[in-house]
């Protein structure tokens, strides 16, 4: 893991906002770039909050983006709501637009009745009006085709998490009795090959905020007097540096391993309640390229047993599946997207392949700084098209 | 805050003030004095609220002032022109800052490659205009995607950003391998360059089949540069190496002062300007007969890299007397020995009482001047650097050279064998990088690119 938990993003909102300022650039970017995103353009209404009314160009629109460009012509800070029909629920906002500035609403609503809200001074219920979107017919996230293949993604890539922490119990329980029996030959064998079912599924586990630290901490991220616990620990005594004193009694042994035996189930019994949306996919995807480009490429994760290669493929391995499980939504919304992130899955795997042996990896120290660079540059060339996977599945 | 900086302006020795307007004299004069509004904001065409939030946005560029020139006011901010018959950041004058970077192309697929540099000409003329690098920019695209550019520019002027892209051997033919079907357009003037005496390049630190040289007023807006062309090429580029200078060390304009280097001379006072059109024609831009398998050069320019580590300690401990000697010119106002100030020519005659010339044979003055080469000249457009310390306390620092020139095999390499192996200066010298880049020429339709003739 990181020195810092971070956890899956939920975004409940998929709302942009924009600087007047940034606005005038960005008409003049838009002007002189392509747009091949393949959509539609979106409908823009004219907000002008003078503080005393709040006028819409126009009060109904046609699902899919929208755009609201909210002017504040009044003499205090304004904020501009999108609200859903009980006036309570918040669709979107934009917020702090200061006297004499413009900023923007950019989101995706479904058909429906909405509310919408200029609040001058920032307090109180505001200016208040009635919004319509109608059915454009188009195909986006808010249609029922795509939320039929949403759930059908979540569930294929819950069923995979299942089975990961499924493996991942039945292994870290025969690695930690082998461990307890002082068969260290065994543990060794066993280490990288079980770790890989925790690294395939990390950002899930990391999302449980106090079992990654517990199961996954590494000795360089621990703080003063904190207690040391899981996987490394274990690492460091199977593969100990010079002049290390292991900690060795059978006492010690017991209490090391029975303790990762019970986190890992901690972790499989809290999974079993755990549910997906689309984006967490998307940026859990993301997330296990971050560890491969910070922790493995580095060689930083195995710190004394030198299997980052195993954590590696796990890692690729867990986005992979999460892709997967998206693609048939990306296939309709952005094609080149997945034609890339096709093309560069594979040619990662390839490179990979490079360093397969009987039985797993060649070890970090192995590699030459040339391999551990074309490595990197592998994960460059997969992680930038990834990073723009969760933004094509929501919007 | 915007006075508040400004009112702090150090006048070092009285050369430096006068910058901002130097060089408004110079190929951005034209641009009217924004009086600390940021251009970011204008440029966009006249939207409302527009000046309201340049007012905003000039306490952030306050921040980023340099205390000599502040780069949010008049000339230093504006924008030079990324179109034009040669690319710009060659006769352009010299910006204070630079981020050099070399690439591997790291793909076989030449339209991947073409692509590229599509893209990279259309994100390298939105910069230098001061705009974001995507089309999203850096503040308003969708909240689940990462920003197309990467903000740290934001807010920021163009800082007379220029960004100037070449391409090297290795991009044409590497390992005996015609990598992207242009091997016989690979001009006969891209060498690869020989060993001098006393090179010790490092190969991490050389080379590349790309580069880019990103120059402005504002380090941070060069950077960004680099940062945001490299980003757009991950999976088709990797940065091989980079290179931050903090200083020019040429003038490459009349309007501009001599700089020093980091020796504490005024170095390349007879570089050729921007203001001598006859002499670029002659010296650094390709003519359209130069090299018929590679018409696709003329109105380039070929670029020399040369990182120069400097013994900087055992400098420091040299005379004065020796010091001067060896440069051939005073240190404090960069006149030749034989007499005048620092644009008298040197006259090589000169003797002293002893009957010694007053500007030893061996000095660097005599060795680099036209009279000694043949009468062949070089734009030099080079920076100081300073990367940090090494593990001896020593400041690993030197000059980043870099020199135009139209061909490499008759105007720098006789110049450098002779530097190499005579100059005294070499005793301080050694060169730790190399590189050798031809600089295409600029872009000029709607819709062209950097490099498109090659391709073509």
């Amino acid at each position: 893991m990181t020195p810092t938990v971070r956890r899956l993003l939920a975004p409940s909102l998929i709302a942009v906002v924009a600087l007047a300022g940034a606005c005038t650039d960005n008409t003049k970017e838009a002007a002189s770039g392509s747009d091949d995103g393949g959509g539609k353009g979106p409908t823009t209404i004219e907000v002008t909050d003078t503080g005393s009314e709040c006028t819409l160009s126009a009060t109904e629109a046609p699902s899919g983006n929208i755009v609201f460009s909210v002017t504040n012509k009044g003499s205090e800070i304004t904020e501009f709501y999108l609200l859903a029909e009980d006036g309570k629920s918040i669709i979107g906002e934009v917020e702090n637009i200061g006297p004499g500035l413009s900023r923007d609403l950019v989101l995706r609503a479904e058909p429906g009745s909405y509310v919408t809200a200029c609040v001058p001074g920032m307090t109180g219920d505001g200016h208040r009006g009635d919004f319509t979107v109608t059915d454009s017919g188009e195909t986006d996230a808010t249609s029922g085709e795509m939320k039929a293949l949403e759930a059908a993604a979540t569930k294929q890539y819950k069923d995979y998490v299942t089975q990961q922490v499924g493996f991942l119990v039945a292994g870290t329980q025969k690695f930690a009795d082998a461990y307890k029996a002082g068969d260290d030959d065994q543990a060794r064998a066993l280490y990288a090959p079980t770790r890989a079912y925790w690294e395939s599924i990390e950002p899930v586990a990391e999302s449980f905020g106090d079992l990654d630290p517990r199961l996954d901490l590494r000795e360089a991220d621990l703080e003063a007097g904190q207690e040391w616990t899981g996987w490394h620990q274990i690492e460091k005594q199977l593969w100990p540096p010079a002049d290390f004193t292991e900690i060795d009694t059978p006492e010690e042994r017991a209490k090391m391993a029975d303790q990762l035996v019970a986190d890992t189930q901690d972790l499989a019994t809290r999974v079993e309640t755990v549910t997906f949306k689309a984006d967490q996919l998307g940026n859990g995807a993301k997330e296990l390229l971050d560890e491969v480009a910070t922790g493995k490429v580095t060689g930083e994760e195995e710190f004394w047993s030198h299997t980052d290669l195993w954590d590696f493929q796990a890692n690729v391995d867990g986005a992979r599946l999460a892709y997967q499980a998206l693609r048939p939504i990306v296939l309709i919304k952005d094609k080149d997207l997945a034609a890339t992130l096709d093309e560069e899955f594979a040619s990662l795997q390839t490179e990979l392949d490079k360093y397969k042996t009987a039985d797993g990896f060649q070890y970090y120290t192995q590699l030459t700084p040339e391999q551990v660079k074309e490595l990197s540059d592998s994960v460059n060339a997969l992680g930038e098209p990834l990073s723009q996977l969760t933004a094509v599945v929501v919007l | 805050m915007d006075d508040d900086t400004t009112g702090e302006t150090v006048e070092r020795d009285g050369s430096t003030a006068d910058l901002a307007t130097a060089s408004g004299d110079g190929a951005g004069a034209d641009e009217p004095d924004r009086s600390g509004v940021s251009r970011r904001w204008l440029l966009g065409a006249g939207a409302v609220g527009a000046a309201a939030v340049g007012v905003a946005a000039g306490a952030t560029i306050a921040s980023a002032s340099e205390p000599d020139s502040d780069p949010s006011e008049g000339a230093a901010a504006a924008a030079v022109p990324f179109r034009g018959e040669h690319q710009a950041g060659i006769v352009t004058p010299a910006q204070d800052r630079l981020h050099f970077a070399a690439f591997d192309v790291i793909t076989d697929d030449r339209e991947k490659l073409v692509e590229l540099l599509q893209k990279w000409s259309a994100a390298a003329e939105r910069m230098t205009e001061g705009h974001s690098a995507g089309t999203t920019g850096a503040m308003n695209g969708p909240l689940d995607a990462p920003p197309a550019d990467t903000g740290e520019a934001y807010g920021l002027p163009p800082s007379q950003l220029t960004i100037t892209i070449g391409f090297g051997p290795t991009l044409f033919t590497k390992d005996g391998q015609d990598r992207f079907g242009l091997a016989e357009r690979r001009p006969e003037a891209l060498i690869d360059l020989p060993h001098f005496p006393a090179d010790r390049l490092d190969p991490a630190r050389s080379g590349g089949d790309l580069c880019v040289q990103a120059c402005a007023h504002d380090p941070q807006v060069a950077v960004h540069a680099v940062r945001n062309l490299a980003r757009i090429g991950f999976g088709v580029v990797s940065v091989r190496w980079s290179q931050l200078g903090f200083g020019r060390t040429s003038s490459t304009s009349t309007t501009q002062d001599t700089p020093r280097n980091l020796f504490g001379f005024k170095d390349g006072t007879a570089n050729l300007k921007a203001e001598e059109p006859d002499l670029l024609d002659e010296f650094i831009w390709v003519g359209k007969d130069d090299d018929p398998a590679a018409a696709w050069m003329a109105g380039g320019s070929y670029l020399v890299s040369r990182r120069i580590s400097m013994h900087i300690e055992t400098w420091d401990r040299t005379s004065m007397r020796e010091q001067e000697m060896i440069f051939g010119r005073d240190k404090g106002e960069g006149a030749p020995l034989s007499g005048g100030t620092e644009f008298t020519e040197p006259d090589f005659d000169a003797e002293g009482p002893d009957g010694e010339p007053k500007i030893a044979l061996m000095s660097h003055v005599r060795l680099a001047h036209p009279d000694d080469n043949d009468g062949v000249q070089i734009l030099r457009r080079g920076y100081n650097f300073t990367d940090g310390t090494d593990g001896l306390g020593r400041l690993d620092a030197g000059l980043f050279f870099i020199a135009f020139v139209r061909d490499p095999r008759t105007q720098y390499v006789p110049m450098q064998t002779k530097l190499s192996r005579d100059d005294l200066l070499m005793e301080y010298l050694v060169h730790t990088g190399s590189g050798l880049f031809a600089v295409p020429p600029g872009v000029t339709g709607p819709g062209r690119w950097v490099g498109q003739d090659l391709f073509a």
